[in-house]
C-alpha cells in the first residue's frame, strides 16, 4: 500500500463518519418535523406520535435488514452513495405533495388513529428504510478484521446516534423557530444529495486508482 | 481498614458536636420557612389528581372556591378554571368576563362551539344565558371531561355534546359537512403547552369556514412575549380588524373577531345598556367592557405571521 492509497483510506473512513452523522441527524430532524407536519390534518394526539414513531422504527428495521444483505455484496462507495440520493430524492414527496397526500387519506379514513398511520405509512416509509440502509452498509465499508467488527460498529452507532441527538435538539429548539418546515426539508434534500455525489465519485476514483494500481502490478 | 473507618467515624462525631448549634439553627430557620410555605398553601385541600395522557389533572378547593389545575407548580395563572363554592354562577376570572362581552359584538349566538372544556364554566354559562342555544364542546382529554362532570357539575344534555378529540381534526370535519356556528370559542391556549396546530392562519381560515355572516370567533390567549405580536398578526391576516381586549390584573387577553366589520363604540355602548341586568348575575358590569375593547394595533406588526409552515408558539412564548 503506498501513502497515496493510505491517505485516501483515511479520508474514506472520515467519508463514512460524517455521512453516518448527518444520516441519523436528518432522520430524527425528520421523525420530529413529521408530528408538525401532520398536526393539521390528524391533530397532536398522542395517537399522532404513536404512529409517526411506529413507521420510522419499522422502517428503520426493514432498512437495516436489507442494508445488511446489500453488504454480502462488494463494498462498493458509489452504491453507498446512491443510498443518500435515493432518499433525497424519496423525501421530495413530502415536500411537495405531502398535503395532497394528507387531504386524500383525511377524507378517506374517518379515525386519525389509522388515518395518521397511514399518511406515515405514505410519506415516511420509503425515506427512512432506505436511511436504515446507511448503517449496516456504513459497518461493512469500515470493517477490515472480524477482530475490529465490534470496534467499528460501536463508533458508527455512536456517530450516528449522536447525530440523532443533534439533529433532535437543533430541529426543536431552533429550526423550527427561524424556517419553515420545507425550507428545513429541503435543505436536508440537498445535503443528502451532495453526501451521495461526494461518496459516488469518491467510489469512481477508487475505482481508477484500483485499476492504476493493478496497471502498475501489472509491469 | 477498620481503624481508617473508626477514626473517620470518630471524626464525624467531633463535626457533629463542633456544628451542632450551626445545624439546629440551619434546620430551625428551614422549618420556619416550610411552615410559613404550609400556612400560605394551608385551607388549600386537593380534593382529587391524577395524570392524564396529556397532563396532570388537579381539583383543589378553599374554603371560597374549586378550582381545576394542570400544574402542580405554584406559579401564578396555574388555575385553569374556578367555581365560587357560595354562588356558583360568578365568574372567577377576568378571562370569561371578557369573553363574554363579545355578547356585545353579536347578542344571539344559537349555535356554539368551544374548543376546550376545562371545568365547563363558558359551557355553562352560555347555556344559561341561552337555554335553547346547541352547545358543542371539543376537547382532547377525556379525563378533563370526567373531572368537569364530577367535581364540577358539568352535564352532556341534549343541548350540550362534547367530541373527544383533537379540535383542528374536528373543525375540520364540521368544515366539511358544512356545519355552521355562530360563535366559536377557543379557549385551549391557557395550559402549560400551547397547541401549535390551533394558532395557524390555514386553521383560521378553517374557524372561519364555520361561521356564518353574522359569526364571530373569541379567543383566550397570551398578552405577553412574541408570542402577542405574532398571533395578533395572524388573527388580523385571516379577519381584518380585531377587538382586542386586555385587562390589567390578568395575563391573558382575549381577541374578538367577526366576519362582518366590528360595531363602533357606540354601538357597544348602547348595547352594553341593554345587557347590563341580564349579565349582572355572573359578576360582571358589562358597561365597563366596551372601553376595553381595542381596535388599536398595540404590537410589533412586523412579527411574523404563524402559519402551518412555521409554528413555533411554544418557543415564541418564552
Amino acid at each position: 500500500m503506498n501513502e497515496k492509497t493510505i491517505t485516501h483510506c483515511r479520508f474514506q473512513i472520515t467519508l463514512v463518519l460524517v455521512l453516518a452523522f448527518l444520516s441519523g441527524f436528518i432522520i430524527m430532524a425528520i421523525e420530529l418535523l413529521g408530528g408538525r407536519i401532520l398536526a393539521p390534518y390528524f391533530g397532536s394526539s398522542i395517537f399522532v406520535w404513536g404512529s409517526i414513531i411506529t413507521v420510522f422504527m419499522l422502517s428503520l428495521s426493514i432498512g437495516y435488514l436489507c442494508g445488511g444483505k446489500l453488504s454480502l455484496l462488494k463494498p462498493d462507495l458509489r452504491l453507498y452513495g446512491s443510498f443518500f440520493v435515493g432518499a433525497a430524492i424519496l423525501l421530495l414527496p413530502l415536500v411537495f405533495a405531502g398535503n395532497e397526500i394528507m387531504e386524500a387519506v383525511f377524507l378517506r379514513i374517518e379515525d386519525p388513529r389509522y388515518g395518521s398511520l397511514v399518511v406515515s405509512m405514505l410519506l415516511f416509509f420509503l425515506p427512512t428504510a432506505i436511511m436504515g440502509m446507511i448503517a449496516p452498509y456504513s459497518v461493512r465499508l469500515l470493517v477490515i478484521s472480524t477482530d475490529g467488527s465490534g470496534h467499528v460498529a460501536g463508533k458508527l452507532y455512536f456517530i450516528s446516534t449522536l447525530g440523532s441527538a443533534l439533529g433532535t435538539l437543533a430541529t426543536s429548539f431552533y429550526l423550527v423557530l427561524w424556517f419553515e418546515v420545507n425550507q428545513i426539508l429541503i435543505t436536508m434534500c440537498m445535503a443528502l444529495l451532495y453526501a451521495g455525489f461526494v461518496a459516488i465519485m469518491t467510489g469512481i476514483r477508487n475505482m481508477q486508482s484500483q485499476t492504476i494500481n493493478l496497471n502498475d502490478n501489472a509491469k | 481498614m477498620i481503624t481508617i473507618d473508626g477514626h473517620k467515624f470518630r471524626r464525624r462525631q467531633s463535626v457533629w458536636c463542633y456544628l451542632k448549634t450551626e445545624v439546629l439553627i440551619v434546620l430551625a430557620i428551614a422549618l420556619i420557612i416550610f411552615a410559613k410555605d404550609l400556612l400560605a398553601q394551608s385551607g388549600i385541600r386537593y380534593i382529587h389528581q391524577e395524570r392524564s395522557l396529556y397532563r396532570n389533572i388537579l381539583v383543589t378547593e378553599d374554603s371560597q372556591r374549586r378550582c381545576l389545575r394542570f400544574t402542580i407548580t405554584s406559579r401564578s395563572g396555574q388555575n385553569q378554571s374556578c367555581r365560587y363554592l357560595d354562588k356558583p354562577v360568578e365568574l372567577v376570572f377576568p378571562y370569561a368576563k371578557m369573553t363574554l362581552s363579545s355578547l356585545l359584538v353579536q347578542s344571539n349566538p344559537q349555535r356554539i362551539l368551544i374548543v376546550g372544556l376545562g371545568g365547563g364554566t363558558l359551557s355553562d354559562t352560555y347555556s344559561q344565558l341561552f337555554p335553547e342555544a346547541e352547545i358543542v364542546i371539543s376537547e382532547i382529554d377525556d379525563a378533563v371531561v370526567r373531572v368537569a362532570q364530577e367535581y364540577f357539575g358539568f352535564q352532556e344534555t341534549e343541548k350540550i355534546s362534547v367530541d373527544v378529540g383533537d379540535a383542528r381534526v374536528f373543525i375540520k370535519r364540521a368544515g366539511l359537512r358544512g356545519e355552521k356556528y355562530d360563535l366559536v370559542i377557543l379557549d385551549a391556549f391557557n395550559g402549560e403547552y400551547i397547541p401549535e396546530h390551533l394558532m395557524t392562519v390555514e386553521f383560521l381560515e378553517e374557524v372561519k369556514r364555520l361561521l356564518p355572516d353574522d359569526g364571530m370567533v373569541v379567543a383566550n390567549t397570551f398578552s405577553t412575549s412574541r408570542l402577542y405580536a405574532a398571533e395578533s398578526n395572524t388573527y388580523r391576516e385571516v379577519f381584518g380588524e380585531i377587538y382586542n381586549l386586555r385587562m390589567s390584573g390578568t395575563g391573558n387577553r382575549v381577541i374578538i373577531a367577526s366576519i362582518q366589520s366590528l360595531p363602533d363604540t357606540d354601538l357597544l355602548e348602547s348595547r352594553a345598556q341593554a345587557f347590563r341586568e341580564l349579565l349582572e348575575p355572573f359578576g360582571m358590569d358589562v358597561t365597563e367592557y366596551p372601553r376595553v375593547m381595542s381596535k388599536e394595533v398595540s404590537w410589533d406588526t412586523s412579527e411574523r405571521i404563524l402559519t402551518d409552515q412555521y409554528s413555533p408558539a411554544n418557543l415564541l412564548n418564552n
